[in-house]
């Protein structure tokens, strides 16, 4: 398997554009071919193939811009195992020249005017980049971090294939020291311009902010994320919520509201369906025999999930008791860490806000998140009656590596139900 | 100081030689009566006369041979290859002759000569005659190689390799005849075996030597005044003994390299300072070491194919680029 890579066409190229693709998947391809146009930044040129095969798959579409030697499709025997292999990082370019070592630089670069098109992909680097447990790093950027005392596993790699190189080590040694220098830029060319620019001024990244950052970026970059959306009829919900509370306030107790009832219920159907209370790292499924849920509160400074422990074994007034104090001592930033960490599933609620539904970034190392919109009075169809009920409507974001489909719509269904029936809430 | 160019430098440190010393004498093809097929030695014969101008019939493991038995007997031969390419048919008398004398007779005598030859392609001479197989003479102890980039630094080296007392080869460039430089009306011998920091940086090294040293020069010039690129450019003039330590200490400053050699990439020099520069500086290595070589094929004729085959001032850049991008610079 070959992988046919973003040329670098200039000098001065750092990413270029798929303006069109004049090969399909399927056709074969011979040395010199042109198969793809690409926009650098200075004109559009063609990019002749360096390999023969067949086009088995396109991993970059037209119109789309990626960093040179981001591999852009692939090259195999017309098996079509391309298919199954599968691209090895999006998210990572694949190495480049360097990266092989073997590569001769002069012949490669001499001809690159006209595309070093495709090369076969480094053994070394395999398929798993990203998952393993020790980051790539330059050996300079690990003395450095060594001496400074930065953890590589915190910081992100801007080098070749996601390496970790010294500007980012330095970069995180300053942050670490709480001076206020600008984090690596993801996109290097808007920084500095943004920096001339009166118009707009830059706002020092709160530590939560740069957390969320990078986890919900690594979330959406190595979890394929699937979702799946019910409507729930929630008229019995709101009224037994308003009975629940007034019982409660007779005998003093808490009250309790929509979302505590959310998490109480997605906890119930989370114990019967332990499939969706799992977690995938480093290529293994971990299912969790305990089920701890976040409940994500928003703050001036950010997202903060403080963590329900046991969410299943507590009732639901203790369920609301419980989220209101931390919550409360979340905007006061007097959560421990321990807090906050440990949750095997999320539920995430902007149903304050009106809106009707949306999709959560699942918060790793979980595999799934419930994203809960707003209750509104809407007209339904029961036994052919137009009907005013009161209807939410609940997302599942669902990891596919840990999470099938079919799975994660049992789970939705079983958490519908409760919170259509809502005395089996609290049964 | 006067400038000359490296054809002059050589034949004057020739001439001077043979003056303060009798025991120095020239052999070679053609480089009496037809003043050397490139010139160096032009003049010699009528001043120095066919005694210590040796003339040889077309037979290179003899004259070189020959000239291995007068250095044991005391005389200081300078034998002129007439391109590195000959030296194939004299490599027994170099390699098993010249090399091991010292060593394999306890010290007893000495072969202290030298093997002046021109390497080097881009002169449309077809592949037999293009190569740049100094690294075979690298390779063996006892051996020791120098390649002078400048015509002072030629001067200086040649100088030091007729007085050393080991068997120097030394290489010349057939690209570098013509190219001048300033050389000082009084030049010292270099002390072989220490490379030169020829241009002070700090954003990244080049390392090269013979004519991709002066190329890794002329790319580092541009870089810094097109690009405000800092680039450290180290001289090897000696591949053996190499100076590892410059070699070492400057990529230690830097974190990356880029070698640049005329030879081919597999197994080539570049692999060995490669592999120096692994042992000495790892820990301050923010790039894979980049070489850029001469592509794996004998050298064609044709004039557009010979130029995409060998390493240029185009493809260094293009690598000095790419391992700058590497390392973040100015990110």
């Amino acid at each position: 398997m070959t992988e046919i890579h973003m040329p670098r066409l200039s000098d001065t190229m750092e990413e270029g554009v798929i303006s069109a693709w004049r090969k399909r998947v399927g056709d074969q391809i011979n040395r010199g071919d042109v198969v793809a146009d690409i926009e650098t930044d200075k004109a559009v040129m063609e990019l002749e193939a360096y390999d023969e095969g067949v086009l088995e798959k396109i991993l970059v579409g037209e119109g789309e811009t990626v960093p040179i030697g981001t591999p852009i499709g692939l090259l195999g025997d017309g098996s079509g195992s391309a298919a199954e292999a599968g691209p090895s990082t999006s998210a990572a370019p694949a190495p480049e020249a360097e990266e092989s070592g073997q590569d001769d630089t002069s012949a490669s670069s001499e001809q690159s005017g006209m595309g070093t098109a495709t090369r076969p992909e480094p053994s070394r680097d395999g398929t798993s980049t990203g998952t393993g447990q020790r980051p790539k790093a330059s050996p300079l950027a690990r003395a450095i971090a060594r001496e400074k005392g930065v953890d590589l596993s915190t910081v992100t790699g801007t080098g070749p294939g996601g390496r970790i190189i010294r500007v980012d080590v330095e970069a995180a040694a300053e942050r670490n020291q709480g001076t206020a220098s600008p984090a690596p830029s993801a996109t290097p060319a808007a920084a500095p311009a943004q920096q001339e620019d009166p118009d707009v001024e830059e706002i020092p990244l709160s530590n939560i902010r740069r957390v969320t950052a990078k986890r919900l970026t690594e979330s959406k970059q190595q979890a394929p994320h699937f979702y799946l959306t019910s409507a729930v009829d929630v008229t019995d919900l709101v009224a037994f919520r308003a009975d629940l509370n007034e019982r409660l306030r007779a005998s003093g107790g808490p009250k309790v509201s929509v979302n505590d009832l959310v998490v109480k219920a997605c906890a119930t159907a989370l114990r019967a369906n332990p499939s969706v209370n799992v977690s995938y790292r480093d290529e293994k499924l971990f299912r969790h025999k305990r089920i701890h849920l976040g409940v994500a509160v928003a703050l001036d400074s950010g997202l903060v999930v403080p963590v329900v422990r046991d969410a299943d074994r507590k009732s639901v007034s203790e369920i609301a008791v419980e989220g209101k104090e931390k919550a409360e001592r979340a905007r006061e930033g007097k959560l421990k860490p321990d807090e906050m960490t440990g949750s095997t599933f999320s539920v995430s609620n902007l149903g304050m806000f009106g809106i009707e539904e949306f999709s959560a970034v699942i918060n790793p190392p979980e595999a799934a998140i419930l994203a809960v919109g707003a209750t509104r009075e809407e007209v339904q169809v029961r036994d052919g009656e137009f009907v005013a009920r009161k209807m939410l409507r609940i997302t599942l974001s669902a990891d596919h590596r840990a999470v099938d489909g079919a799975v994660g719509a049992v789970f939705m269904q079983q958490l519908t139900s409760l919170l259509e029936d809502p005395i089996r809430i609290i049964a | 100081m006067a400038v000359i160019t490296y054809r002059q430098a050589l034949h004057d440190t020739l001439r001077e030689e043979m003056l303060a010393d009798e025991n120095v004498f020239l052999i070679g093809e053609e480089i009496g009566v037809f003043e050397g097929s490139y010139k160096i030695t032009a003049g010699l014969l009528d001043e120095f006369g066919h005694k210590r101008v040796r003339d040889t019939p077309i037979a290179e493991e003899g004259f070189v041979g020959a000239a291995v038995g007068a250095a044991m007997l005391g005389l200081r031969p300078v034998v002129e290859l007439m391109t590195i390419n000959f030296s194939l048919l004299a490599l027994d008398q170099i390699v098993n002759h010249a090399a091991k004398i010292y060593g394999m007779f306890g010290g007893q005598c000495s072969a202290p000569m030298v093997l002046r030859t021109p390497g080097g392609g881009g002169q449309q001479l077809g592949a037999t005659h293009s190569q740049n197989i100094e690294l075979y003479y690298a390779f063996v102890p006892g051996l020791k190689v120098v390649a002078p980039s400048t015509p002072a630094d030629a001067k200086a080296l040649l100088k030091a390799a007729i007085a050393d007392n080991d068997p120097v080869l030394f290489l010349e460039n057939l690209a570098l005849y013509n190219t001048k430089g300033e050389v000082p009306d009084e030049v010292a011998p270099a002390e072989i075996g220490k490379a030169g920091v020829v241009r002070e940086g700090s954003d990244i090294t080049v390392i090269g030597y013979s004519r991709m040293a002066t190329v890794a020069t002329q790319v580092a010039d541009r870089l810094q005044q097109e690009e405000g690129i800092s680039a450290e450019v180290v001289d090897l003039r000696s591949l053996r003994p190499l100076d590892r330590e410059t070699i070492v200490e400057s990529v230690r400053k830097t974190g990356c390299a880029v070698i640049a050699e005329d030879d081919w990439l597999t197994y080539g020099v570049g692999a060995e300072i490669a592999a120096s520069i692994s042992d000495g500086a790892f820990d301050y290595l923010d790039a894979p070491v980049r070489r850029v070589a001469a592509a794996e094929v004998p050298l064609p004729y044709a004039k557009p194919l010979e130029r995409a085959a060998l390493p240029s001032a185009d493809s260094l850049t293009t690598a000095v680029h790419q391992t700058l991008e590497a390392v973040g610079h100015r990110r």
